[in-house]
């Protein structure tokens, strides 16, 4: 019973609470935390419990939920998750519970704040599972709406311009996408029906595809199309800069969950549709994806290394790592996918921590500028020591899981492009170079006597990064399960869009 | 005989005259009472008329008849307008007309 | 039995590591020593028992690998998390664990009363670890993986004492530096990946695959993967051009910088080259520019040691010098000389650091050896083992560093790779060697004491746990040598002959002549005590001359003691260039991406505004314009409206005269 509906129940428990909330009266803090608590709690372990009983070795969608749901146009309801979508399940699970607790000194309209917050789960949660593309779709929108006042109400100094800025960005993208989905559904006929169809895993195959969207011109604009919607999710350079001012001015559970969760989104995008629906144009346009994931990279490590501001430094660096994604999926190897998939993953336990850890410090110094701390070390320890952990795993360090992601990257690229890899393995110097710097600057030196008496991290904000530490350490020394996760469905990528 | 020398012009005559007198006097008092007056002078003016049509053109009384309803009306009608008249005067204190502009557009 | 229990080696010093940062800090100092010091010689035990264990098998099958577990598995790429044991390695672990185990000891004692005591334990103990996963691993991965912990320990240990600044950016530029290394390393191992698979088929990172198909890969590709590793190496082993980070990563501990930054961590490069050598017997080219580079380094450092005035610093230049030596060895094709180095260095540099370490633990931290002389008198079992140390890398016969240091320049000179230049400048390194050991040692010894009182009453001998590891090195610096004897004494190289199956596969150094081997070795014992003679004369008879000759050169005395400028050039070259490209990129990007960004919403603005701007004046203006009409005809006409139904009555009234004027004229 619980299975035949798993997705569905790990869509909609969120909404539950997102119901529950708005029947709360609003004064009562306490319940409308905890009621976010319970219902991201219980999603995360039917994730675990997900991943517990699917078997990963089929690599095709398990756990398939399909129903007729506005019949006039062929919609379904079309849930059903693989080897590609189950991590980013877990991670969303994980990261959507975890982040509960870093929304607890949220202090104003908490019940607006803790319902909107659950509404963005169930939206993560269908992105990931939807097989329909108009369902697709709604999720994808579905997640522009409480996201653009979850910043743009809760945010810092200019949370408005930063929330439009970045509502008007993601939704430019997705106007290009709706025109390829409707591209692809005029086109398109089930071979079951006869009639047009949104189902994804049915217009994966070429011949359910009407001529007119096999004229090279057409899918090439529609495969940049779609790229531009997903690039700006990713962000790909040069679609970026919405997201350090997003994440600037985002609270940090917001942060938390648009570089761990969002950012992921656009290259899972590309995994599970552009790759399959148009595998010539991925294959034909792959060097320019490997050039464009060489520019995140080192330019992205570049200007981090420029920024004061410690979150945006980090937005910064993600905007590195996520070139490392690109620059895996665009070798269309077994090796590079399986990097790029787990330098996802991995990016999304890494910064997410990373974020954790400077709402920490702005919590109680109400500021982020990296040249205002000095010698935190000596009053934190704890502190300095779980960030110096999420840092060296962040710059690749071997034993953490960071590592294991880049370098997959770079051995599944280095033979179709050599050069490229070895330009962006220049990222590694700079990487060192301004987490290193930022942490000298942030934690080493003598302590400033300003900040004595600076309170020690806290339980509540230990046990948010606690699980993240040990899950970076874990696929560190032991990434195998990862692999056996997701490898059976990469490889059938690959088969449809390898070469 | 002397009834018999004045002629029907000279009824019209009089009749326009009295009507003439009427229309000066409600164009141009200020008191509403004395706008009244003017009033009944032009209905009288008309009865005037009345009675001599009656007289010297129709064969019936149908013109005379005429004539007593509309006394009887006028009667009612100068009552009405009394009555408003001191309604009027009672909220503002004045029965002015130049004073009594609320309808100006 | 122990082929099974190899992964304990690395991972009990891991236990210890774990143990003490987690919990360190609620325990005795008695309890963090157990764990630490324990660890840590639990392994070297468990080495000395691999060491017997291999040395009781045949030749030929002295060589096995102990899997743990997959640690990478995609298909048929597959990188195992496995131990190889050969007589490289188990030389390897018996240095590191063995060095290792001493140096925790001497710690013990040095770091007594540190506040953060625990962590620098397991900081110590996750080194020994990963240093030993470096020398274990099983393949090229698996001992980045070991290559990068310990880069990570060496700079977590650089700036220990992170309160002051200047040790913090140490630690970075070591981190910085090696990175640097790391690129060439990866990009090296990348290509060596592709260029074997492209050609096999197989996918691996496994020593043993490469090894077996290596013959394959053209030379070109050869020639550059192995330069490219050797940058690897120069990033880890302080050669030119990326030795700066080892003299500022002194601000540590010294039994940071006897264990890390002289006698293992920093050799790891040698030893990568060691155990590549089927890839560079391959790869003369590449050979070359080994021996090239480790000479000149090997030269150049020893002429800044000349003039340094700092006990450690004197040392770490010494430090980078002898690496050059080793790099000499294994690049003109002698493997086992190079690796020979490694141990004896390994010995007598740790023992001369700890030595300083006691010298400075006397001293109450002063470092400047203008200001100490004559403690040895109150520093008895220091300035006789610190003396055995000097005698071992001056190169007096007899001693360790005799015996490895002339292997090496003997090779150089017959070797093809190698040659006169490189023996030469082996040589001239030597004779500075000599003499900046020996100044170092009149200075802070002997002559008359030059601190101040207050220092100067606080002097005395270091505890036993101090002294002891001394005495043990002392013993090993002077004893070691015997343990490779070059062929000319009549005996066999004991040590080259274990080492052998390693390098089996590679090439032979050509037969050099029984004569021309004693010459080499008289020049190089002749240069040894002209170097030590030289300096005894500058600076225990006629003391006034350092001074004068330093007036006399004053530039190159200048440019020696500012190490010849190369700090200033990278900091205003390439720091500076890369300052300057982080600025500009990020102004690119706020104005130029960020700017079209913001322009298209500006434009977007813009537009809408023109949009709106129409829609009010052309479209609503028609609608308002009618609408206006009636309002202001409505405003005229209203003025009829008085009000005063006299004034109506006269309208009427002239509507009816006029009226009637128009019908009855």
């Amino acid at each position: 019973m619980l299975s035949n509906y798993l997705l569905s129940w790990i869509v909609f428990t969120p909404m539950i609470g997102f119901i529950l909330v708005l029947l709360m009266p609003r004064d009562k803090v306490a319940w409308i935390r905890w009621t976010a608590a319970v219902f991201t709690f219980i999603p995360m372990i039917l994730s675990f419990y997900l991943y517990a009983i699917m078997n990963p070795s089929d690599g095709g969608f398990q756990f398939i939920e399909k129903y007729s749901w506005i019949s006039a146009f062929n919609i379904q309801y079309y849930l059903g998750i693989d080897g590609i979508s189950a991590p980013m399940v877990i991670l969303t699970g994980l990261l959507g519970f975890l982040s509960v607790f870093a929304s607890w000194n949220i202090n104003k309209a908490h019940k607006a704040y803790f319902a909107l917050y659950l509404l963005l789960v169930t939206a993560m949660f269908g992105v990931f599972m939807s097989l329909d593309f108009f369902l697709f779709y709604i999720f994808w929108e579905l997640m522009l709406f409480p996201m653009y006042f979850l910043i743009g109400i809760w945010g810092g100094p200019r949370r408005e311009y930063a929330a439009i800025k970045f509502f008007l960005y993601t939704l430019a993208g997705s106007v290009l996408m709706l025109v390829v989905i409707l591209a692809f559904y005029f086109n398109s006929t089930d071979p079951s029906t006869g009639r047009h169809t949104f189902d994804i895993v049915t217009l994966m195959n070429q011949a359910n595809q009407g001529p007119f969207i096999k004229e090279f011109w057409i899918r090439l604009a529609m495969y940049i199309a779609l790229f531009i919607g997903f690039a700006i999710k990713v962000p790909v350079f040069p679609f970026h800069t919405w997201l350090p001012d997003a994440h600037v001015e985002a609270p940090t559970a917001i942060s938390v969950i648009l570089a761990g969760v969002l950012l992921k989104m656009g290259a899972y995008g590309l995994m599970r549709i552009s790759f399959p629906l148009l595998p010539d144009m991925a294959r034909y346009t792959a060097i320019g994806l490997a050039i464009l994931g060489l520019i995140n990279i080192v330019y992205g490590a570049l200007v981090a290394m420029a920024q004061t501001d410690f979150k945006k430094m980090i937005a910064y660096s993600s905007v590195s790592h996520m070139g490392f994604v690109i620059l895996g999926l665009s070798s269309m190897t077994f090796i590079g996918f399986n990097g790029a998939l787990m330098q996802m993953f991995n990016h999304g336990i890494i910064t997410g921590m990373l974020f954790l850890l400077v709402g920490v410090i702005y919590d109680r110094a109400h500021h982020r500028d990296l040249n205002g701390f000095g010698g935190l070390a000596t009053y934190m320890p704890i502190y300095a020591g779980i960030t110096s952990l999420a840092f060296m795993g962040s710059l690749g360090l071997p034993g953490l899981s960071g590592f294991i992601g880049e370098i997959l990257v770079f051995l599944g690229s280095i033979k179709v492009y050599p050069v490229i890899v070895i330009i962006s393995a220049t990222g590694v110097i700079f990487t060192a170079a301004y987490f290193l710097w930022a942490y000298q600057r942030v934690f080493l030196g003598a302590a400033n006597e300003k900040y004595k008496g600076i309170a020690e991290i806290n339980g509540r904000e230990l046990f948010t990064l606690i699980p993240l530490v040990l899950i970076a350490l874990f696929f560190g020394v032991y990434p195998v399960p990862f692999f056996n996760l997701v490898g059976p469905s990469l490889s059938k990528l690959l088969m449809m869009v390898g070469h | 005989m002397l009834l018999s020398t004045i002629t029907l012009s000279d009824y019209l005559v009089l009749s326009g005259l009295l009507f003439s007198i009427g229309v000066f006097g409600v164009l141009t008092r200020k008191n509403a009472i004395a706008v009244l007056m003017g009033i009944e002078l032009m209905l009288n003016a008309a009865n005037i008329n009345l009675v001599a049509f009656s007289k010297f053109i129709d064969t019936g009384l149908n013109g005379q008849i005429f004539a007593l309803f509309s006394i009887v009306i006028a009667a009612a009608e100068v009552a009405v307008a009394l009555a408003i008249v001191i309604s009027i005067y009672k909220t503002t204190r004045t029965i002015d007309l130049d004073k009594e502009d609320t309808l100006k557009g | 039995m122990i082929e099974h229990y190899i992964w304990l080696i690395p991972f009990l010093p891991l236990i210890g590591a774990a143990t003490n940062l987690l919990i360190g800090k609620k325990l005795p100092h008695a309890a963090v020593n157990i764990i630490a010091v324990g660890s840590i010689t639990l392994s070297f035990v468990l080495s000395v028992i691999t060491y017997v264990h291999l040395v009781s098998l045949p030749v030929e099958q002295r060589h096995f690998v102990d899997v743990v577990y997959t640690w990478i598995g995609l298909g048929s790429f597959q990188v195992n998390l496995s131990f190889l044991v050969d007589p490289l390695s188990t030389v390897m672990i018996l240095i590191v664990s063995g060095v290792g185990s001493v140096i925790h000891l001497y710690s013990v004692g040095y770091m007594h009363g540190d506040k953060r005591y625990s962590r620098y334990f397991g900081f110590l103990n996750l080194f020994a670890f990963a240093m030993l996963l470096l020398v274990l691993s099983n393949s090229i991965l698996l001992m980045f993986v070991g290559w990068e912990g310990v880069g990570l320990c060496s700079y977590l240990l650089i700036g220990f004492w992170f309160e002051k600044i200047e040790n913090a950016r140490a630690g970075m530029k070591a981190f910085v530096v090696n990175r640097i290394g790391d690129f060439g390393f990866i990009v090296g191992f990348l290509l060596l990946f592709t260029a074997i698979g492209m050609k096999t088929g197989t996918w691996s990172l496994d020593y043993g695959t490469i090894k077996s198909s290596i013959a394959i890969v053209p030379t070109a590709i050869l020639t550059t993967v192995g330069i490219l590793l050797f940058v690897g190496a120069t990033g880890k082993s302080a050669q030119i051009p990326l030795y700066i980070w080892l003299p500022d990563a002194m601000a540590g501990p010294t039994p940071v910088s006897a264990l890390i930054h002289a006698a293992t961590m920093v050799t790891a490069g040698v030893y990568m080259v060691a155990r590549m050598n089927f890839l560079y017997v391959l790869a003369p080219d590449a050979l070359r520019v080994i021996a090239i580079v480790g000479a000149l380094t090997a030269f150049f450092a020893a002429t800044i040691g000349l003039v340094q005035n700092d006990i450690k610093k004197v040392l770490a230049y010494s430090t980078v010098s002898q690496l050059g030596y080793m790099f000499i060895g294994v690049g003109v094709g002698a493997f086992s000389a190079g690796i020979f180095h490694l141990m004896t260095h390994a010995f007598f540099k740790a023992l001369l650091f700890l030595g300083s370490g006691s010298v400075i633990h006397a001293m109450s931290g002063e470092q400047d050896i203008r200001k100490m002389g004559g403690l040895a008198k109150k520093l008895p079992i220091t300035t006789a083992t610190f003396l055995i140390g000097t005698l071992a890398i001056t190169g007096v016969p007899g001693f360790a560093g005799f015996f490895s240091k002339d292997d090496i320049l003997y090779s150089a000179y017959i070797s093809p790779y190698g040659g006169k230049f490189i023996w030469l400048l082996g040589l001239m390194g030597a004779l500075l060697t000599a003499f900046y050991m020996t100044r170092l040692v009149i200075l802070t010894f002997f002559g008359k004491p030059r601190m101040d009182h207050h220092t100067a009453e606080h002097v005395h001998e270091s505890p036993k746990t101090m002294t002891i590891p001394l005495m043990i090195l002392a013993v090993l610096s002077a004893v070691g040598g015997y343990l490779g004897m070059p062929g000319a004494f009549g005996v066999h190289n004991v040590f080259a002959q274990f080492l052998e199956p390693v390098f089996a596969s590679g090439f032979k150094l050509p037969e050099g002549s029984l004569s021309l081997e004693w010459i080499l070795m008289g020049i190089s014992v002749l240069a040894a005590f002209s170097g030590i003679g030289v300096a005894y004369y500058f600076y225990a008879v006629n003391t006034e001359l350092p001074a004068k000759t330093a007036e006399r050169f004053k530039t190159a005395y200048t440019w020696l003691l500012n190490k010849y400028y190369v700090d200033e050039f990278y900091l205003k070259y390439i720091v500076g260039g890369v300052m300057k490209l982080k600025d500009l990129l990020s102004l690119f990007d706020s104005g130029i991406i960020d700017g079209a960004v913001n322009g298209t919403a500006k434009l977007g603005k813009k537009l809408s505004d023109f949009d709106g701007a129409f829609d009010r004046v052309v479209v609503d203006g028609a609608v308002n314009a009618v609408g206006d009409g009636v309002v202001s005809a409505g405003g005229v006409l209203r003025k009829l409206q008085t009000g005063l139904v006299q004034n109506y009555l006269i309208f009427a009234i002239v509507g009816i005269a006029l009226l009637l004027s128009f019908v009855l004229l």
